[in-house]
């Protein structure tokens, strides 16, 4: 029996290496550029749009080899939770690691400090610089280069059921205390939750903090802010909306769960992005697609804000394709695929010219969404500025479940990042 | 003759375990670490720092705090495990009709990928859209938070690591059952011994070679379980549910730049951990005059 035992055990072993060795095998397309002229070869482009955004996505990728008829896109799909630690093994392996890349804003800012892009400053990338929007370029520097071409620029906003809100009889609220009072009202006229609140993603928490005039940390002066008297404020207003009942919350799956239950009309309001317009619009309860309501983030007792966000496209600096991995975010970033994404998703673009469209100007979603984003706030775009969220997520769950005071949770945080980043008070 | 297993045992172990010791001795991550990525290059500027690494993870409270919850975790799943594995052994390990059905569906959950039956039982914990609060609403029930609450979401992820455990103590046991003479148990019979009498003097001594071991084996699966409570809470809610390993996981490659030394020297004390387990329960077991 013993022998047996062992023997699974070698058995599993072995097949677990045999697992890895293929694995670590597929190394990249070694497509080779082009000489003088055409472009040729692969261009591996990794999408982290969601579900209902990938299949346009996708269409217009495969869109440049009409371009460029030697030039073969693969498509691939990575979901947005697994994209950034995906291409850092990746890219630090120097292996499998996509030619362009699909970059959340925060993520420009590491990857490029790790040296894993190539900077794009004066190659056919960058294609009319001058036609961003200057807020969607900031995010796209580092260290006085440009390291990615803004793609998608996106805010949060309050998504409404009008229908639930019109029959409880209440106007859409401007801060987080009228929305606590007008939970009672929803709940007894409707039997609706009020709020859905994401209590799975710190992203989600900047909203509270804004509103409170508070900040993670202030890049310009080095300072740690989070543990003032704001973020306290903040953890406490979560809290408050949960144990009040205004507001349902989980630890996970909160994107599905939110989406869900706005869709079904079991909760009014819940604070959410254009990425998920279409996927709203797909439920039963906006059969008809004018019961969604979108308007400015509900602020707290100071300020009202909403954290700017959005997608790049960068270049992955050990791409064996350059050339063509240039054209092609030249092409993914131009006017005529952003007005595409625009027209079928309702995507912000980041070009200046595509808002002139007649039938961007005329999206109802871009009609609010854009002074949105206009007022949206823009985060630290540090290195670390993606490794400022886990901390948060961990002590939002933790006030949300009771297993820490807001003091606490704002105390914790501050100490979390005293470790991240020494250089600061 | 031993060289080609001293090569192999060199290359596939010794190298990394260096490796790891060496880095947890340094200031070594993602950052400062040499490497050449197209026209990128970034020289090796990580230095030497001996011991800090060790006496920075040992002077901070969460690596004391993760270790209680770590031993608690390993010995409520080895635990229960165990004792259902070994009732479950007991019951198929006699002529009932149907056996072969009952030993294929007890399997079952080991054929089934790990990660797979996380994210089904994940779906199935879902507090809003998941089937086991829609049965208990059924039932007039509320909603119970498996992952939302730190202490349903600790009696969540043991249940799932005890039903992807169970199969595996099974085999084992019952492998060890058939293993026994059932002389024995007819001899028994005759002086007169009960039921209980002929487990506790005939069934656990024959089981001790096979249970020794899979109890030592299972302990260290279970403290270095990491897909089980990553893929089902992340460690959530807030770090309620992080083991060890989790949280080194979270602590080194959540963050940016990775950090490689820390992560390397939480690595390199769970291994010293696990080697002090098994070396008491070694010695333990030898003092009972088991040969292992």
């Amino acid at each position: 029996m013993r022998r047996g035992i062992r023997g699974v055990t070698v058995t599993a072993l072995v097949a677990g290496l045999a697992m890895t060795a293929s694995a670590c095998g597929s190394g990249g397309d070694d497509g080779n550029g082009n000489a003088g002229g055409e472009l040729a070869g692969t261009v591996t482009f990794w999408d982290t749009s969601n579900d209902a955004e990938k299949a346009t996505y996708r269409k217009l990728a495969e869109g440049f080899q009409k371009e460029h008829p030697k030039v073969h896109v693969q498509y691939v799909n990575v979901p947005f939770g697994d994209a950034n630690a995906k291409f850092k093994n990746a890219a630090g392996g120097n292996s499998g690691a996509p030619d362009v890349m699909r970059t959340e804003v925060a993520w420009t800012a590491d990857f490029a400090n790790l040296g894993y892009l190539a900077p794009l400053d004066g190659t056919p990338a960058l294609d009319k610089p001058d036609d961003y929007l200057p807020q969607a370029v900031g995010s796209t520097k580092f260290k006085g280069k440009t390291y990615a071409a803004p793609q998608v620029i996106d805010t949060l906003g309050l998504f409404y059921n009008k229908k639930l809100l019109k029959d409880a009889g209440v106007e859409v609220p401007k801060t987080f205390t009228e929305l606590a009072t007008a939970a009672k009202k929803i709940k007894a006229k409707t039997g609706a939750t009020a709020l859905y609140l994401r209590g799975d993603d710190p992203y989600w928490f900047l909203p509270y903090l804004y509103g409170e005039g508070g900040d993670m940390v202030n890049a310009r002066d080095k300072v740690i802010e989070i543990d003032d008297g704001a973020g306290v404020k903040a953890f406490k207003t979560i809290k408050d909306l949960v144990d009040s009942k205004a507001a349902v919350t989980d630890a996970t799956d909160g994107q599905e769960n939110q989406l869900k239950a706005l869709k079904d009309g079991t909760v009014a309001m819940a604070i959410d992005g254009p990425w998920d317009i279409e996927g709203a619009r797909a439920g039963k309860a906006f059969k008809d697609k004018e019961n969604l309501g979108v308007a400015p983030v509900p602020g707290g007792s100071t300020a009202q804000g909403s954290p700017q966000g959005g997608w790049n496209l960068s270049v992955y600096a050990g791409s064996k394709n350059l050339q063509a991995a240039y054209a092609f975010v030249k092409y993914m970033s131009s006017a005529s695929v952003q007005q595409q994404t625009t027209e079928k998703l309702s995507l912000l673009p980041t070009r200046k010219s595509v808002y002139d469209v007649p039938a961007v100007k005329k999206n109802e979603m871009v009609e609010f969404f854009k002074p949105a984003v206009d007022g949206a706030v823009q985060r630290p775009w540090i290195a670390e500025g993606n490794s400022l969220f886990e901390p948060i997520k961990v002590q939002m769950n933790k006030v949300l479940t009771g297993s820490a005071t807001p003091e606490q949770a704002a105390k914790a945080t501050g100490d979390a990042y005293r470790k991240l980043l020494k250089d600061y008070k | 003759m031993v060289a080609p297993v001293v090569l192999v045992i060199g290359v596939i172990i010794g190298y990394p375990l260096v490796r790891g010791v060496f880095l947890s001795l340094t200031d070594a991550n993602e950052a400062n670490v040499e490497r050449n990525i197209g026209v990128n290059h970034l020289p090796a500027t990580y230095k030497f720092t001996g011991l800090d690494n060790y006496k920075a993870v040992l002077t901070d409270g969460v690596f004391w705090d993760r270790l209680g919850w770590t031993v608690v975790w390993t010995v409520g799943c080895v635990g229960l495990t165990f004792l259902i594995g070994l009732t479950l052994a007991n019951m198929l390990n006699r002529t009932l009709r149907g056996r072969t059905f009952y030993r294929l569906a007890l399997i079952l959950p080991w054929a089934i990928p790990a990660f797979i039956s996380v994210f089904t039982w994940r779906m199935l914990y879902n507090e809003k859209n998941g089937i086991l609060n829609k049965l208990l609403a059924g039932g007039g029930i509320d909603a119970v938070p498996w992952l939302n609450d730190p202490t349903w979401a600790k009696l969540s992820v043991i249940a799932v690591n005890v039903w992807l455990g169970v199969p595996f103590m099974l085999v084992a046991l019952l492998g060890g059952l058939t293993s026994i003479p059932g002389e024995l148990y007819e001899a028994a019979e005759m002086d007169g011994a009960g039921p209980w009498q002929r487990f506790r003097n005939i069934t656990m001594p024959g089981l001790r070679a096979v249970s020794s071991t899979v109890i030592l084996l299972s302990t260290i699966w279970t403290f270095n379980m990491f897909p089980v409570i990553f893929l089902l809470t992340r460690g959530g809610p807030g770090d309620a549910t992080e083991i060890l390993v989790t949280y080194a996981y979270r602590l080194s490659f959540v963050d940016s730049p990775r950090n490689f030394s820390e992560s390397a020297a939480w690595g390199v004390l769970i291994l010293v951990l696990l080697s002090v387990v098994a070396v008491v329960y070694r010695r333990a077991l030898r003092k009972q005059g088991e040969v292992w």
